[in-house]
């Protein structure tokens, strides 16, 4: 038997993902499907502890290490790979699909990996996978595309340097717990959250996931954000400045979410915000705030595929993906609209519903601690997803004006997907238990007291009166909001047209002045790094990092638009 | 949009009489929700969220402040859809 646990279930995806492209297209609904559960299988085959481990150039490398937590995390993947790959069956793009695949096993590599040189290459290939789902998405995703491979390899040139510094500052590769409190340990934590969708570089998320594809988006909806959730609660449990950045990215996302008028960057948005409640959570870093951290990453994963599948669905079969022109589907879309509102109210934590359960778990951790303000803003910013996500989408999509479309409902494997995953909300909603088994730690935990569903039903309830009621001050125009990436996307075109106006021989000596400049730091730096520099001897990965971010950066703000 | 049809043509959740009924149904539940609070025993932990149906108030004042605080913010950062187009 042992030779069975030794089979890293990451593979089986990844290798799937590679054949998919090749295959025919009558066996590939096959490999969409079988693959995800036979994966599933082998996930719950790896024990605890290290399972597979070997040295490479002196270092130790663990690819395969189980205990509850990778479980619980590699499961949800496998589960999302399976609703995603039914919700694609009728996708004729086979390449994409395979990314998706290649995406969703590297995820489960991180949630398996026992080092942290396993988790920075899964890592990669994880960005790799799933810019090349958004570049499927055509039109506009290309550059969006870009911009996001872009700010990923950013991300992983901070993890890499980080997990550099910190195998030669502790001379092991081990992936455990610790504390941001050394450089390396920053650098790790910083490449971390920019997955996370943390400030300031969150809007690669709303920039990129909406253009995608209806069937990518449901795919990059569920691994980026939530293996960036897993790495946070095994390597920074408890770390305070995350309470801090979770609460940034809550309120971020329903500000944000508000004022949007695409359909699908309405549920990018509420991503950032959701994942923001778990690395709240992460940052209480109690047993029952960690718990309901991998918890609602758990529900999460389910509804908010769930809601993309719906959005997906509306896309495919309209076209059309702004509130300002859909409305009135509820009339020839029935299942996908009750499917959506299914999602909607699990992602509001209507009690039933299983964001009831995994949420409150997270807020039960901070009043424990008595962190009255966390507490407080937590219930306000319960209130606001239902405003921003759990009627908000709903309605402009489905209901709102009659927008005279008349859609059909999409191919069966889509309304299947839809329903198998709210079937899933409402069972975990109601029978929690086998999903508090799987938790890392064990649960002593109740969610349905008289108390709690009465608190949950009035927060809810009234934050719905207050949709309608300010209703006027909520309806969609043809906007966006600008954001922090607006640096680099807009800064380039303006200091464009500022050159523009001012061109003639102001830009001739500019140019000339900066060319003689680039000349004298070439000099500098050849007398620094040059065979007789002082900078030659070491080669420091931190001012390697430094000087990759820094072109990176520049490459932005001058190339991209 | 030649002619209004009637009101019967459309969908039964489409109709006015039928959205103003929804309404007096909402209305109604929202006071129950509220009238609970003297049924369950709440556990407060840290006194305000003892106050008589904190979750009510507390939930439409976060979401009016929310809508308040970005439309506020869409003064300073709302642009035409078109923006990053050109």
């Amino acid at each position: 038997m042992m030779a069975e646990f030794s089979i890293p279930p990451a593979l089986v995806l990844i290798v799937t993902g590679l054949l998919i492209p090749v295959l025919q297209k009558r066996a590939r609904s096959i490999f969409l499907l079988a693959p995800p559960l036979l994966t599933l299988w082998l996930i719950w085959q790896v024990p605890d502890g290290v399972i597979l481990s070997f040295e490479f150039m002196g270092y130790g490398i663990a690819p395969l290490k189980g205990d509850a937590l990778s479980r619980l995390f590699a499961t949800i993947f496998a589960i999302m790979a399976f609703g995603g790959g039914l919700f694609s069956l009728n996708r004729d793009q086979p390449a994409e699909l395979g990314a998706a695949f290649v995406y969703a096993g590297s995820a489960i590599g991180v949630a398996f990996a026992g080092d942290l040189i396993t988790v920075f290459i899964f890592w990669e290939i994880m960005a790799v996978g799933s810019t090349i789902v958004v570049w499927f998405g055509g039109g506009e995703a290309q550059r969006a595309g870009l911009r996001y491979a872009a700010i990923h390899l950013l991300g992983g040139v901070l993890l890499m340097a980080g997990v550099a510094g910190e195998i030669s500052a502790t001379g092991t590769t081990e992936f455990r717990a610790i504390q941001p409190d050394s450089i390396a340990r920053w650098l790790i934590l910083a490449g971390f959250l920019i997955n996370a969708g943390a400030p300031p570089l969150s809007a690669w998320l709303p920039d990129a996931y909406p253009e995608a594809s209806w069937s990518g988006t449901v795919f990059l909806s569920a691994f980026t954000t939530k293996t960036a959730v897993y790495v946070l609660i095994r390597g920074f449990p408890g770390a305070e400045i995350l309470i801090f950045i979770g609460l940034y990215m809550v309120f971020y996302g329903i500000i944000y979410a508000i004022l949007e008028n695409d359909m699908r960057r309405i549920l990018a948005y509420s991503i950032i915000n959701q994942v923001g409640f778990m690395v709240t959570g992460i940052g209480i870093g109690t047993t029952m705030a960690l718990n309901g951290a991998a918890a609602h990453a758990f529900t999460h994963i389910i509804y908010k595929a769930l809601l993309l599948m719906s959005a997906g669905s509306v896309l495919h079969m309209t076209g059309k993906r702004k509130c300002t022109d859909l409305g009135g589907l509820f009339r020839t879309m029935p299942l996908t609209c009750i499917c959506g509102t299914i999602g909607a109210l699990s992602i509001s934590s209507f009690p039933l519903t299983s964001g009831f359960i995994s949420k409150s778990m997270i807020a039960q951790g901070a009043a424990d601690e008595h962190m009255m303000i966390v507490w407080m803003l937590l219930a306000a910013a319960s209130a606001g997803v239902f405003l921003h996500a759990g009627i908000k989408f709903p309605w402009f999509v489905f209901f709102q004006k009659d927008s005279g479309l008349r859609p059909d409902e999409p191919p069966w494997n889509m309304k299947a997907s839809m329903v198998l995953f709210s079937v899933f909300c409402i069972g975990l909603g109601i029978y929690p238990d086998p999903l508090y088994a799987i938790l890392p730690a064990p649960v002593d935990y109740q969610p349905y007291t008289g108390a709690h569903v009465v608190f949950q039903l009035q927060l809810l309830l009234f934050s719905g009166l207050a949709f309608f009621l300010m209703l006027g001050w909520l309806k969609r125009t043809l906007t966006i909001t600008l954001d922090f990436d607006w640096f680099y996307r807009g800064l380039g075109q303006a200091l464009q047209a500022e050159f523009q106006i001012k061109s003639g021989a102001a830009w001739t000596a500019f140019v000339d002045r900066t060319y003689r400049a680039v000349i004298r730091f070439l000099e500098t730096v050849y007398r620094h790094h040059g065979p007789q520099g002082v900078l030659a001897r070491t080669w420091p990965t931190g001012s390697m990092a430094i000087w990759a971010t820094l072109l990176l950066g520049a490459y932005l703000i001058f190339y991209y638009r | 949009m030649a002619k209004k049809k009637s009101s019967r043509d459309d969908h039964w959740l489409a109709r006015p009489e039928n959205i103003r009924l929804l309404w007096w149904i909402f209305i109604a539940i929202l006071a129950v929700t509220v009238l609970c609070d003297f049924i369950v025993h709440h556990h407060p932990h840290f006194g305000i969220d003892g106050t008589f149906g904190f979750a009510a108030w507390f939930g439409f004042a976060a979401c009016v402040v929310l809508v308040v605080f970005a439309k506020a913010l869409s003064a300073f950062l709302k642009r035409p859809d078109t923006y990053y187009d050109g």
